[in-house]
């Protein structure tokens, strides 16, 4: 009855056993001594001396730093970057979405409104507490105006702060997500290090000048 | 002297981590021996199909992410192909060849939770599952990659897929095959040659083939009884037909064969993602939007087009009557009807054959009640 199997299975196990944990702990990860001190910006003996009540907590085990969590950049965090400056209210991202938790008010912002320039977007509200995060919306707006966000902290105590006004996407830092955006890969944009504070930037359009601009909507009408 | 016993009606699930999810039985038993078994399912409906009666063509590719969760990519796959085959869309090449190395990846994925959730349910608690769910996990990060998410991919759109693969996907899904081929051999070393696995798996649960052909069952459960179909070899979709791979069959038809298909499954799909990696050229991955819109409004008319799935043979069937949403959808859901099956496998077993002949079968809850 029992023959190789169960050693040849020992010897796996045993492998295993000491092989390096591929676990990644979150948000914080327990450090030794050296680990204190280098997230201190100090060599050791300078820790031990300037700080000692923090290394011998970090020599009993109890030291903590934060992890960064290891994420691609087309990630579906669980928010939206927005730029007003490049919508035009047309609302296509609700039309799209497949559970209607785009909420869109929107009036001519003068009365002779003519075809190119935006509306003035009274609400604009994403209920994230029924999102799933598809991403029909990003791919539905034709002026790359919103884009998924990457952060994915965003529980709350309570449903009705999980809506996201207007207000609160205009404040956000913009950290688009690539997601259905290649412009972002061509240029190597990593949301995890830096934001885009220009429109212009998250397009997925060369820029035109003034002259092409204006050769597209004055002289050729 | 044989004792006397009184057979003892017992209720199982449906909160029962080994259900995997909520699947109740209603189990007899003579002593240790299974008398009767009633499954009751439905806990997880959602109706599904219902929903997708009211929503555009592409917004239901996200439904069907939920209904097998663990094999997302294929359900896609099912889906779109139906589309495709209503609509009458031609679909880009590079697209094509991109959705088979999703679908094949996530079949990996699919029979390692399988295999890991069959030796969790045999006892081996913890051990096997966490090797195969670390594997999983790194097949998670390619999706994560490819379309940013890890479950819930909805990747792929009538015509392809909605996005080219970034450039560190290739390097990456490179070295992920290579860590494939070598969990799997070190589970094949840890769990094909041990002793325990074959007394508890061999011999059990014995379904001759012609029952398992009359109830309609497909997958690994049906290779492993000696019935050579495979969609993929006998009605080639996408472009299985450029592609050759091995069939896996064995003969026994018990709980082993079972495990035993689904291992070296895995290891013909790592073949195939080679050849799809081989014969893959740079060009669009989904037609423009003016041949293929947003909006499909399919000619009226109904179209059924079925994928090798994980589990099975997983159809999609629709109805159009020529609006943006379909008239009627119905899946052939290989889980529920791989379930039928399982009065049989269970009668005169022993109570504690039980989890694990459940276990082989590799059932997805959100797929039988969807």
């Amino acid at each position: 009855m029992i023959g190789l199997g169960l050693p040849r299975g020992f010897v796996v196990t045993l492998k295993n056993f000491i092989r390096p944990p591929v676990t990644e702990q979150y948000p914080d990860r327990h450090v030794g001594l050296l680990g204190a001190a280098k997230e201190a910006g100090m060599n050791p003996f300078q820790f031990l001396v300037k700080k000692p009540a923090d290394s011998l907590k970090a020599i009993a085990g109890l030291a903590t730093v934060p992890v960064a969590v290891k994420q691609s950049p087309r990630f579906r965090g669980n928010e939206f970057t927005y730029f007003e400056d490049r919508c035009t209210a047309c609302a296509s991202c609700a039309k799209y979405c497949p559970l209607g938790i785009i909420e869109i008010v929107s009036v001519p912002g003068k009365i002779d409104a003519q075809e190119g320039e935006s509306y003035k977007l009274e609400v604009f509200d994403i209920d994230i507490g029924r999102c799933m995060f598809c991403g029909l919306c990003v791919e539905a707006c034709p002026y790359d105006a919103l884009h998924m966000g990457t952060n994915f902290e965003r529980s709350k105590y309570v449903r009705d702060e999980l809506v996201i006004t207007k207000e609160e996407l205009f404040d956000a830092p913009k950290r688009p997500s690539a997601f259905y955006r290649p412009q972002f890969e061509e240029k190597g944009f990593d949301p995890f290090k830096e934001t885009i504070e220009d429109f212009h930037d998250a397009g997925r359009h060369e820029q035109k000048t003034y002259d092409e601009l204006k050769k597209k909507w004055v002289d050729e009408r | 002297m044989a004792i006397k016993t009184q057979p003892v009606t017992v209720n199982l699930g449906p909160q029962h981590p080994s259900t995997h999810g909520v699947f109740r039985m209603r189990v007899m038993f003579d002593g240790e021996e299974i008398v009767d078994v009633e499954p009751i399912f439905g806990y997880l409906h959602r109706g599904s199909e219902k929903l997708a009666e009211e929503r555009t063509y592409t917004q239901i590719i996200t439904l069907t992410d939920r209904m097998d969760y663990v094999s997302s990519m294929l359900n896609n796959q099912g889906y779109i192909l139906a589309v495709e085959k209503l609509a009458g869309i031609e679909p880009s090449p590079r697209g094509v060849w991109l959705r088979m190395i999703a679908s094949e990846l996530q079949r990996i994925a699919s029979h390692l939770v399988a295999t890991g959730f069959l030796l969790q349910d045999l006892g081996a608690l913890g051990t096997p599952l966490i090797y195969a769910m670390r594997e999983r996990e790194n097949i998670l990060d390619l999706f994560e990659m490819l379309c940013g998410a890890r479950i819930t991919n909805s990747y792929l759109r009538p015509g392809g897929v909605f996005m080219d693969a970034p450039d560190e996907f290739w390097p990456a899904l490179d070295r992920g095959l290579d860590d494939i081929v070598n969990t799997i051999d070190e589970l094949e070393t840890y769990l094909s040659g041990n002793e325990i696995v074959f007394s508890r798996t061999k011999g059990t649960a014995v379904l001759p083939p012609e029952l398992l052909i009359n109830a309609s069952i497909t997958g690994p459960m049906l290779r492993a009884s000696g019935v050579d179909w495979d969609l993929r070899h006998r009605a080639p979709y996408d472009y299985y037909d450029k592609i050759s791979f091995e069939r896996i069959l064995h003969t026994a038809s018990d709980n082993y064969a079972r495990y035993w298909v689904r291992v070296q499954e895995a290891r013909e799909s790592v073949k195939i993602i080679k050849q799809c990696i081989e014969q893959i050229e740079p060009g669009e991955v989904r037609p423009s939007f003016d041949e293929v819109p947003r909006l499909i409004r399919p000619p009226a008319g109904d179209a059924y087009a079925a994928i090798e799935g994980s589990k099975g043979e997983l159809g999609f069937y629709l109805v159009s009557d020529g609006s943006i949403a379909p008239y009627r959808m119905h899946v052939r859901a290989s889980s529920l009807i791989n379930l039928t099956l399982l009065r049989e496998m269970l009668i005169g077993g022993q109570f504690g054959d039980l989890f694990v002949t459940f276990g082989s079968v590799d059932l997805n809850m959100g797929e039988v009640d969807r």
